[in-house]
């Protein structure tokens, strides 16, 4: 255990941009089974939300795969993480519940981002990869993501 | 999980090891820093309520600090059991160590949502490996 420097090599910012396309992955496979589990219930707004979030996570998800290729570090395929997915996905969920789960992914994505950037700016080490580059797709994927959860919560407020 | 939430995390871990206060010594070997930052965290959560510190005797963490130190210890049992299940990571406390700092709560919320970890969590978990006890490191889940 260390209080340590948290971002020092390529192994580490590989590492935490696996975890990064994981939770995309999660985005993307949760969106899904929102849409089979509750499509009966579902208005076209809703509809509309779910299908730009998977296809913006998917999109996020190829950003990432990208710097983790120029890493020379493996990518995270999506079709081993949406079984894990589907295994523990509660199919108790309303129309509701769907927008919750979906404010707590874009929130949780921005926080990620946003604690990775501080992290790579905050570290002295030199990367296999770009550094501005690098800072520059993570900010623009943390500002998606504050823009989605902006919508999702607009869609809240209006169904109040 | 910030710095303030590893500290609450060691000393807890101490606390359980040493079944009585946490040496500041212990603590610091514990988190590879030296006793001076050790000390000055240790005021800064006594300040805060979630610690006592007695001087020769150590620190003792607060209900709420308690409180605190679990849920930081079930977000890094989650980042552990999140590396050997998904990920295959065969150095995984070495790396949960290194990205504790990074994964926040929330975030190991979301990762939880896809690994099976057991009810009793974070109980199970063994201070001295460093590892919950019922995590299979060379599989997954122990049955």
């Amino acid at each position: 255990m260390s209080v340590s420097q948290p971002v020092a090599s390529d192994h580490q910012l590989a590492r935490l941009l696996q975890i990064g396309m994981v939770l995309e992955e999660v985005v993307e496979a949760r969106a899904h089974q929102h849409y089979r589990s509750v499509s009966a219930d579902l208005d076209t707004e809703i509809e509309a939300l779910l299908e730009h979030a998977a296809e913006e996570s998917a999109d996020h998800r190829d950003r990432l795969a990208a710097l983790i290729d120029d890493l020379d570090a493996e990518r995270i395929p999506f079709e081993q993480i949406a079984p894990l997915v589907a295994d523990h996905y509660d199919r108790d969920r309303d129309t509701d519940g769907v927008l919750y789960d979906q404010l707590c992914n874009e929130e949780t994505a921005y926080k990620f981002y946003d604690d990775l950037i501080a992290a790579i700016e905050a570290s002295s080490a030199t990367f296999g990869i770009d550094r501005e580059q690098l800072v520059a797709t993570l900010s623009a994927i943390r500002e998606e993501e504050a823009d989605g959860a902006e919508e999702v919560t607009r869609l809240m407020e209006a169904r109040e | 999980m910030n710095t303030a939430e590893q500290y609450l995390k060691a000393i807890y871990l101490v606390q359980q090891v040493e079944n009585g206060p946490a040496a500041t010594g212990r603590l610091a070997d514990s988190l590879d820093v030296s006793p001076a930052s050790a000390n000055e965290m240790i005021g800064k959560l006594e300040d805060r309520g979630l610690a006592d510190h007695e001087k020769y005797k150590g620190v003792t963490l607060t209900d709420e600090g308690i409180e605190r130190a679990r849920d930081s210890l079930q977000t890094y049992c989650i980042i552990e059991r999140f590396l050997v299940e998904v990920l295959g990571v065969e150095e995984f406390r070495t790396e949960a160590s290194q990205l504790e700092s990074v994964i926040d709560e929330t975030v190991a919320e979301r990762l939880d949502t896809i690994i099976d970890r057991e009810s009793q969590c974070p109980d199970c978990f063994a201070p001295d490996e460093d590892v919950c006890a019922l995590l299979d490191a060379d599989g997954g889940a122990a049955d």
